[in-house]
């Protein structure tokens, strides 16, 4: 089966200065991919690159068979890729309910099995919320809401930065245990973190990126395998 | 509906009372004040339309336009230019032309300006504002700087009946009484339907509605435009009440003065800035029946209430009465995260 994306050297322009030199990575559908490394090393250009964001972008980006590196933000969204950002980004003006009604949308294929009930199940407090202001939302909250958001779009895809930064540990615990009901529904996902352990416990594949480049690309068992690696990317 | 930043809730009952009183009051003056101000009401309303219309774009969308009153007046120079010279243009004809021009115009400029961000928005549609201005002021088209007169005002007959004639002041104050009670319905419902809760939502982050699959150029261009058009019905009318336009109606200094109609009245409700458009031309006709500097005294009035209530005049109701609803949670989450530092 052809992989749900694919990535053929990859580079990426903030004006002048380069900040992805060639990057090539494949996901395959349903795989979970956790993408780490040290800050200012191309993780989040590379997410914001996939969604069409980076507009200098060179190189070869195929989703689901159809290149993508030529289109806009908008029409990769509709083709299947959600992205919860950094930050958030939940809209303050709107509250929970419309935040994420807002973006319902069925998958690609006509599938709706993301309903707002349905993400109302799996993040209960996003329900005694459900009146509230998207700034009314504790940071937890927020994350809950943008990942809801995502996933009322029924997309193929997720990326996800900086999943669980400035979380409370059970609150992050909560963020963990969603992505392995994302993974259990066949959605892929990439998602950026700075705490290994945990995405190397819910993963398929460890990618680290240095300097704009993929380091190293292979399965949380063979990252464990060589712990020079993680010691000279993350400095741990 | 979408809830504007900084919005406050008065207590609904208290805008239903108010709302209901006000249409009372609305419905009787122009039975009880001299002609002048039943004029003066009329021409008040028409300004509260133009602000109304700003504020899709302004408030909602999050961008500043300063060429909205070129479609004000550009709506009045197509009255002009096609009104007979010896009788009345019909209202049904003249006004939906109008209305399809600015929308044209406005699509143009719109779907130039909106490649912009800030500041750079703001000098684009100022810069297409004034070139229109400079088309009527510099060339013979509608009188050049002189202006052109309207003769006869537009009829609004249908199979020889009459409906209303515009030409007496109190059919005319009525005429914009309607226009504008449509106007905020139609707009309530626009910012409360899911357009308004995406274009709510690119205001308040283009790039995450982006990354959502919202258009939101075509969404900024569609209310830029809607927004035109309302504007455009409030130009024609202008036009029709004083049967004269010249190009000062398309001047910066109109949509300045529109902006800041939008800012006073409080760009985080629906009704704000009519309260400020009505409120501002109040003020000017009080103040310059009492002082000889009254332009003085206007800015001095502006800057302390902008110092006092910086969400607007409607900010007042909110101070009178008490608020409704979401009192902050402080159970849960909220508290756990504090005390996980």
């Amino acid at each position: 089966m052809t992989p749900l994306l694919v990535i053929e050297n990859l580079r990426s322009f903030y004006g002048v200065s380069q900040a992805l030199h060639g990057v090539g990575l494949s996901v395959g559908r349903g795989e979970q991919i956790a993408l780490i490394g040290r800050n200012g090393m191309g993780k989040t250009t590379l997410l914001r690159s996939i969604m069409g964001l980076i507009h200098d972008r060179r190189g070869e980006i195929r989703f689901d068979g159809a290149s993508t590196i030529d289109r806009q933000p908008e029409d990769i969204a509709r083709a299947g890729i959600a992205y919860v950002p950094e930050g958030r980004g939940v809209f303050g003006s709107l509250d929970v309910v419309e935040n994420l009604v807002m973006a319902a949308r069925p998958g690609r294929d006509g599938h709706s099995n993301w309903t707002l009930e349905r993400v109302f199940e799996v993040f209960p407090r996003l329900h005694q919320r459900r009146g509230h202001g998207g700034l009314q939302l504790s940071g937890g909250e927020q994350q809950m809401l943008s990942i809801g958001r995502a996933l009322m779009t029924n997309p193929d895809l997720i990326l996800l930065d900086e999943a669980t930064e400035g979380l409370a540990p059970l609150i992050a615990q909560e963020i963990w245990a969603m992505l392995d009901i994302i993974r259990a529904e066949g959605i892929a996902t990439i998602v950026v973190d700075k705490d290994h352990r945990s995405l190397a416990r819910v993963a398929d594949r460890m990618v680290v990126m240095a300097k704009g480049e993929i380091a190293f690309d292979g399965t949380p068992a063979a990252l464990r395998a060589e712990p020079g690696i993680l010691e000279r990317h993350l400095g741990i | 509906m979408a809830k504007l930043p900084g919005a406050t809730h008065v207590s609904s009952r208290f805008y239903r009372i108010a709302l209901v009183a006000s249409l009372l009051v609305s419905l009787v003056l122009p039975f009880v004040v001299p002609v002048y101000y039943v004029q003066f009401l009329s021409k008040a309303m028409l300004m509260g339309i133009l602000a109304l219309a700003l504020n899709l774009v302004v408030g909602y969308g999050g961008l500043v336009s300063l060429c909205h009153a070129a479609f004000f007046g550009l709506a009045g120079y197509v009255l002009a230019l096609t009104s007979p010279a010896s009788g009345g243009a019909s209202i049904f004809i003249t006004l939906p032309l109008a209305m399809i021009v600015v929308a044209a115009v406005a699509a143009v400029i719109g779907a130039l300006s909106l490649r912009t961000r800030g500041i750079y928005f703001i000098m684009a549609t100022l810069a297409f504002g004034e070139m229109l201005f400079y088309l009527f002021h510099d060339t013979k088209i509608g009188g050049g700087s002189d202006g052109i007169y309207i003769y006869y005002e537009p009829e609004a007959v249908i199979a020889g009946f009459r409906l209303v004639d515009l030409g007496n002041k109190t059919h005319f104050y009525f005429v914009s009484l309607g226009a504008l009670f449509l106007t905020l319905l139609f707009l309530k419902g626009l910012v409360g339907s899911p357009f308004g809760h995406a274009l709510a939502a690119a205001r308040d982050n283009e790039r995450r509605a982006l990354s959502l699959g919202f258009p939101v150029f075509g969404l900024r261009l569609a209310a830029f435009v809607i927004s035109a058009v309302i504007a455009a019905v409030a130009g024609y009318l202008s036009a029709a009440q004083f049967g004269f336009v010249a190009p000062q109606m398309l001047g910066w200094h109109l949509s300045a003065t529109v902006l800041v109609m939008v800012v006073l009245g409080g760009l985080s409700s629906l009704v704000g800035p009519l309260v400020g458009a009505i409120a501002l031309m109040g003020l000017e006709e009080v103040l310059k029946s009492l002082f000889d500097n009254w332009k003085l005294v206007k800015g001095l009035i502006i800057i302390a209430l902008v110092f006092l209530l910086p969400g607007g005049l409607q900010q007042l109701g909110a101070l009178v009465m008490p608020e409704r609803g979401e009192a902050p949670d402080t159970t849960g989450e909220a508290v756990e995260e504090k005390a996980h530092g």
